[in-house]
């Protein structure tokens, strides 16, 4: 067979295992991502005003009537504020995919010999990179108001990490949504219902001693819970138990369960 | 080896648990190094055949083999030797023409230099080179097509899926773009293009099947497929639907396929246009019937379903775009 008698010269395909190719598919997708971030500063712009709001909500209008035990709420805040910002953040991963394949991009990437995972892949790292900038926000914003963590720098990198792993196994879930939702705007608005209980319900913001006995139970064992608490000890240098260790295996379990499901859809995606 | 770019068998595609038969028993051989056209209405099946020889979709049953590789067994060496473009341009708007190029040439697994030299020889080639650095959100809709046709482009593929490239565009940048395609198959490449109008698949298609309801209702060159229509459309307009019936009737024997009625408009396909009008004209007029406009123009998609099946093709939900040009086309009588 000779089909191949263009004018121009013939394709050279670099050589490299396929594992290597996943990898740079992948960052070639986290790339592409995050470009677009930078073209539409207003998204990127939004992204980080609504945890400084946050910040600024609770330190300023609501602080006067939530008392935290045996401390000073800011202190409190900004750890809980920062679970929560990420996992806001992780909703992107859905928008994003349903974007994609609104615009008949998936459809593109499908066609190509690209690595299946890659989309996704692409698209939860572009997010988590973009969720590392959210976090030196919310941490110099938290300075400023008056924030004061007693642990140490490494105890405080480990509690970002925490927090950026929790958010971005929770982000393969997002995935799932985004490629099942018919739209950015619905995929947007189904995440709603799901990251409003699991961030508020929880002892992001207020202790959980407060809530009533119904649901004080689930506020107090529920993964986010868990990972506020784990990321609040680390920063304030406080005991909190085996949270650290619970709060990893929500995370393991749950990339385990989501992402499994994300890739799944993405193959029967069209 | 096979001397098809694209040999098809029998392929079914259903969705929605069999209720919808998007594709049923098309087998397709299309040759290698021209222009193959699948002609069809929206819905009759074409993106759905284009999607599952380009690997995103599978066949329900069937089979079908892309530059010699199964498109079931072996998607990636099938999506190594091909290209697909499509009526939606999907270039990432928020990405320069350039970035777009590149993007695509490295997730073919292409060496970087190649690339990069590939992407501006591309931008060149299609005038894009002023804009290489803009974002494609800035691109009109010609620009676009022509960034989606040149990021199918950059692996050099041997096979061209092109799904409805001209739906939508203004008739310059449809020029553009067939005077591209024409090259690109002078070049040696094959290509599969599917298109709602008939006269682009008479410009650029050597062969062509016409889908209807997934169903192959007609195929051949263009030129049989024209012969069989007749080559002109006699369209003649009366004050009354009872004028416009006397008309038929009067008219009989002009044409040798049967006379198409529509209220107080009668439209006849005819081999001669000038002098089967001028003979419409004396029987008219030998009647004393009063005729309120008379127009001669080339058949179209329309007129080909008509012909081939008894009803019109159907389904437009686009038609507000797609028929803009067409009716264009439409008012211009022939000589």
């Amino acid at each position: 067979m000779s089909l191949t008698t263009s004018h121009t010269p013939l394709p050279i395909q670099a050589q490299k295992s396929s594992l290597r190719w996943a990898v740079s598919d992948v960052l070639t997708m986290a790339r592409r991502n995050l470009l677009a971030l930078v073209r539409i500063p207003s998204s990127l712009v939004f992204a980080l005003i609504q945890p400084v709001m946050f910040v600024l909500l609770f330190r300023y209008v609501f602080s006067g009537v939530i008392k935290v035990p045996g401390g000073q709420y800011v202190n409190f805040l900004i750890p809980g504020i920062l679970v929560q910002t990420t996992i806001f953040g992780a909703v992107g991963t859905a928008i994003g995919l349903a974007e994609d394949l609104q615009r008949g991009l998936i459809e593109r990437f499908r066609a190509l010999p690209m690595a299946r995972m890659a989309v996704l892949a692409g698209r939860t790292v572009s997010d988590l990179a973009r969720n590392v900038l959210v976090l030196v926000i919310i941490t110099v914003v938290g300075l400023g108001v008056g924030f004061r963590p007693h642990g140490s720098i490494v105890a405080y990198l480990q509690a970002c990490l925490l927090a950026l792993l929790f958010a971005y196994c929770l982000s393969w879930g997002f995935a799932f949504i985004g490629l099942a939702a018919p739209n950015s705007e619905t995929a947007q608005a189904m995440t709603f219902p799901l990251i409003f209980p699991i961030t508020f319900a929880s002892s992001i913001f207020v202790p959980v001693a407060t809530m009533p006995g119904w649901l004080r139970g689930f506020a107090t064992y529920q993964p986010v819970s868990e990972t506020a608490k784990a990321v609040r000890g680390l920063m304030l240098g406080t005991p909190h138990g085996d949270s650290t260790w619970i709060a990893l295996i929500w995370a393991a379990g749950a990339i385990l369960i989501l992402a499994p499901l994300a890739i799944s859809r993405y193959r029967r995606a069209a | 080896m096979s001397e098809f770019a694209v040999e098809a068998l029998n392929i079914v595609r259903t969705f929605k648990d069999n209720e919808v038969r998007a594709l049923d028993d098309v087998t397709l051989h299309v040759p290698a190094r021209e222009v193959f056209g699948l002609l069809g209405p929206n819905g009759s099946g074409k993106t759905t055949m284009i999607r599952i020889l380009s690997t995103i979709l599978s066949p329900t049953s069937g089979s079908a083999t892309v530059n010699g590789f199964d498109v079931v067994k072996h998607p990636d060496e099938v999506r190594r030797s091909i290209g697909l473009a499509g009526q939606y341009a999907t270039v990432d708007e928020n990405l320069t023409g350039f970035e777009n190029l590149r993007m695509i040439g490295s997730l073919n697994h292409l060496e970087k230099k190649f690339v990069v030299n590939r992407s501006r020889e591309l931008l060149e080639q299609f005038g894009l080179t002023d804009a290489a650095n803009r974002i494609a959100k800035t691109y009109s809709g010609g620009m676009r097509r022509r960034l989606d046709l040149a990021a199918a482009l950059v692996a050099n593929p041997p096979l061209l899926f092109l799904d409805e490239p001209t739906t939508g565009l203004d008739p310059q940048s449809r020029q553009d773009l067939w005077a591209i395609i024409e090259t690109l198959v002078e070049g040696g490449t094959s290509v599969l293009l599917t298109t709602q109008y008939l006269e682009e698949a008479d410009r650029l298609c050597k062969q062509l099947v016409v889908l209807d309801h997934g169903k192959i209702i007609a195929e051949g060159t263009s030129q049989e497929l024209k012969t069989r229509l007749g080559n002109t459309v006699l369209s003649l307009s009366f004050a009354n639907t009872a004028d416009a019936s006397h008309g038929a009737a009067l008219l009989d024997g002009i044409s040798s396929k049967p006379a198409n009625v529509d209220g107080t408009v009668v439209e006849f396909t005819v081999e001669r246009g000038p002098s089967a009008a001028a003979d419409a004209l004396r029987r008219i007029d030998a009647a004393g019937i009063t005729l309120t406009g008379l127009t001669l123009r080339e058949p179209s998609l329309d007129d080909v379903f008509l012909n081939l099946t008894g009803h019109k093709a159907e389904d437009a939900p686009s038609g507000a775009i797609d028929d803009a040009p067409k009716s264009r086309r439409a008012r211009k009588a022939r000589s």
